[in-house]
């Protein structure tokens, strides 16, 4: 683990290897779960970054998922970006560790390992976005948008019926093993889950589910609608009771799109690291020390240094829509 | 992705510079439109039902936002876009190419039946100098029953500020005088990564490929161009410089990805100071 280059694009079985290190090698905070079966009979798998639980409360749940689009690769680098920061910064930074006794994160690197894997055989399946599931026996296209089976307004909008469609549905809600192993293990556990973030790439903007306020994020880039987007996991999750659910959208705004330069890889994944902790935090100190929002939040982002003015926009963002709103 | 082709044609004229001067364009036609056109590999635009081969996102918006927009929302980015697409065709080349950095105001009004007009204040980046700009634009979406291209009009501070002829020169020498004909596939490749030598080349691709974003973004579109696939280097008898060109457009809308066959112009940069009509 100490070898495995961060700022490359790895492939899926370098990512399942890399996984099995990283619990070997921290068997105190790290443990993996297989939670599903992908259509080509791959396993699904997290790991689940925690530590004991002393005073014997019940933990609270925050999940992060990459990968739901196969060609989005920075959004796997930055789900294992994520896990080998906190691997390597909770025994020196106290308030990480009291987070991580009282909240497991559940990192799952690649939900759709099928299409990772298949935008990794040439140069022209690069950009697959879908599962590659086949609904009929001599149907000629492949795959399902994930990010359009949830059971969330599914097949209403921005989708299409056509299965050879980037944007195709699927057969009904739920009907990919990919998103019905999330919506059963999530499901399991909807009690305890505080956040549901949800990694995507090629917009760079952070979008909220219906119901929020608008907020404008400064590197915005799109925001597809305001409207419930119809079978995607963040609305899903909001829909089940999930309070804080969002899509984390990474670089580029389209310079590079999906084929974001592995020399990139650092800036976009600190940039998206800060962001996604100052969520967490957020998130940890309203459920266990249910502080006045802004001082906490302020005390807080102290502990983790801010690597970029951009990450820190968000951040006070997001803070006055949560003052503004007087969230639960 | 949209596959293009471009045939991109350098050549020297009166004003000489490294620029698109004319372009055309062939797309292929999914299988099931193909018995309206013949089956070569290679049709003009005109002879296919063009609203066939995009893909519409089902579920349009019926009613637009009128009034002042949202500079970060999709209505006024979306049409921010088109300025970038415009600007691109206009002053770009290898060594020019716009971003657009950001939106900051925009108002949207409905004109009569026939259209939709924006008015947008933007702050555009010009990637190869790292400079940014502000620009005033209009852009005009006509709403027929078939797809029509936008209309843009644009000012901008100080696009042409800096000169960009001593390295269009340089480049139209070094492609004209080299002995074998440059070629490049995959800018860029599947880790994002360019060779530096093949750099001009994507940028070329960037600014033909506008052309085809400029004339195919409507309000419910948000073109970017995501690979060269190949660009090939043509033999010619003249001061041309000529080029077949296969790019990928993503849409970000959609999440359509098409095939674009793309022939463009370009001229030698020359020793005139003025670029532009």
């Amino acid at each position: 683990m100490e070898n495995y280059n961060y700022t490359k694009y790895h492939p899926m079985d370098e990512i399942y290897r890399w996984m099995e290190d990283v619990e070997r090698a921290n068997p105190e905070l790290v443990s993996s779960t297989i939670y599903g079966y992908t259509y080509e009979r791959r396993n699904i798998t997290l790991l689940k970054l925690g530590q004991n639980n002393t005073a014997g409360r019940e933990k609270k749940v925050i999940w992060m998922d990459c990968g739901i689009h196969a060609r989005e690769w920075i959004a796997p680098a930055f789900c294992q970006w994520f896990v080998k920061e906190i691997v390597n910064s909770y025994k020196t930074n106290e308030k990480l560790e009291q987070m991580l006794q009282n909240l497991d994160i559940y990192v799952t690197p690649v939900i759709n390992v099928d299409g990772y894997i298949f935008t990794w055989t040439n140069n022209s399946n690069r950009l697959w976005r879908k599962s590659r599931s086949q609904s009929l026996p001599n149907s000629t296209c492949y795959g399902v948008d994930l990010n359009r089976n949830f059971k969330a307004n599914w097949g209403t909008i921005g989708v299409s019926f056509d299965s050879c469609e980037n944007t195709y549905c699927g057969e009904s809600a739920g009907s990919e093993p990919e998103a019905q192993a999330v919506m059963d293990f999530v499901g399991a556990m909807v009690n305890q889950t505080l956040c549901f973030l949800t990694i995507h790439s090629a917009g760079q903007l952070i979008l909220l589910p219906y119901g929020h306020p608008e907020i404008s994020a400064p590197n915005y880039n799109e925001l597809v609608s305001v409207d419930p987007n119809s079978g995607s996991s963040r609305d899903w999750a909001r829909l089940i009771g999930i309070p804080f659910s969002y899509t984390f959208e990474l670089r580029d705004k389209g310079k590079f799109g999906h084929l974001l330069p592995e020399n990139q890889i650092q800036l976009a994944c600190e940039e998206a690291y800060v962001g996604a902790l100052s969520i967490i935090t957020y998130v940890h100190e309203k459920a266990f020390n249910n502080s006045i929002v802004s001082n906490s939040a302020a005390t807080t982002v102290k502990h983790f240094t801010l690597a970029s003015g951009i990450a820190m926009m968000i951040w006070s963002t997001i803070m006055a829509v949560f003052v503004a709103t007087g969230f639960i | 992705m949209f596959p293009l082709w471009l045939r991109l044609y350098l050549s020297r004229d009166k004003s000489r510079t490294l620029r698109p001067k004319s372009l055309r364009v062939w797309k292929p036609i999914p299988a099931q439109h193909r018995s309206f056109c013949s089956h070569f590999l290679h049709y003009f635009l005109s002879h296919c039902p063009q609203n066939e081969v995009f893909s519409e996102e089902e579920g349009a918006e019926d009613v637009m936002a009128t009034g002042e927009l949202n500079p970060n929302h999709y209505p006024a980015q979306r049409a921010a876009k088109v300025v970038q697409h415009y600007l691109t065709t206009r002053y770009g080349s290898p060594y020019r190419l716009f971003g657009l950095q950001r939106v900051h105001s925009g108002n949207a009004e409905d004109v009569g039946d026939s259209g939709r007009k924006y008015q947008l204040e933007i702050a555009v980046h010009e990637i190869i100098s790292n400079t940014t700009q502000k620009c005033s634009a209009e852009v005009f979406f006509p709403h027929g029953q078939k797809q029509e291209s936008p209309q843009v009009q644009a000012s901008c501070e100080e696009l042409l500020n800096i000169s960009t002829k001593a390295q269009e020169e340089a480049l139209y020498q070094q492609y004209k005088m080299n002995q074998t004909l440059i070629s490049a596939q995959n800018l860029p490749d599947s880790h994002g990564h360019i060779e530096p030598d093949t750099k001009p080349l994507w940028h070329l691709g960037i600014v033909a490929s506008s052309f085809i974003m400029l004339k195919e973004s409507n309000e419910n579109t948000l073109y970017n161009m995501a690979q060269v696939a190949n660009i090939t280097q043509l033999a010619t008898e003249n001061d041309q410089l000529k080029f077949d060109c296969h790019t990928l457009l993503h849409d970000m809308v959609s999440q359509v990805n098409t095939h674009n066959y793309e022939l463009l112009d370009a001229l030698e940069n020359g020793r005139k100071s003025k670029l532009f009509p």
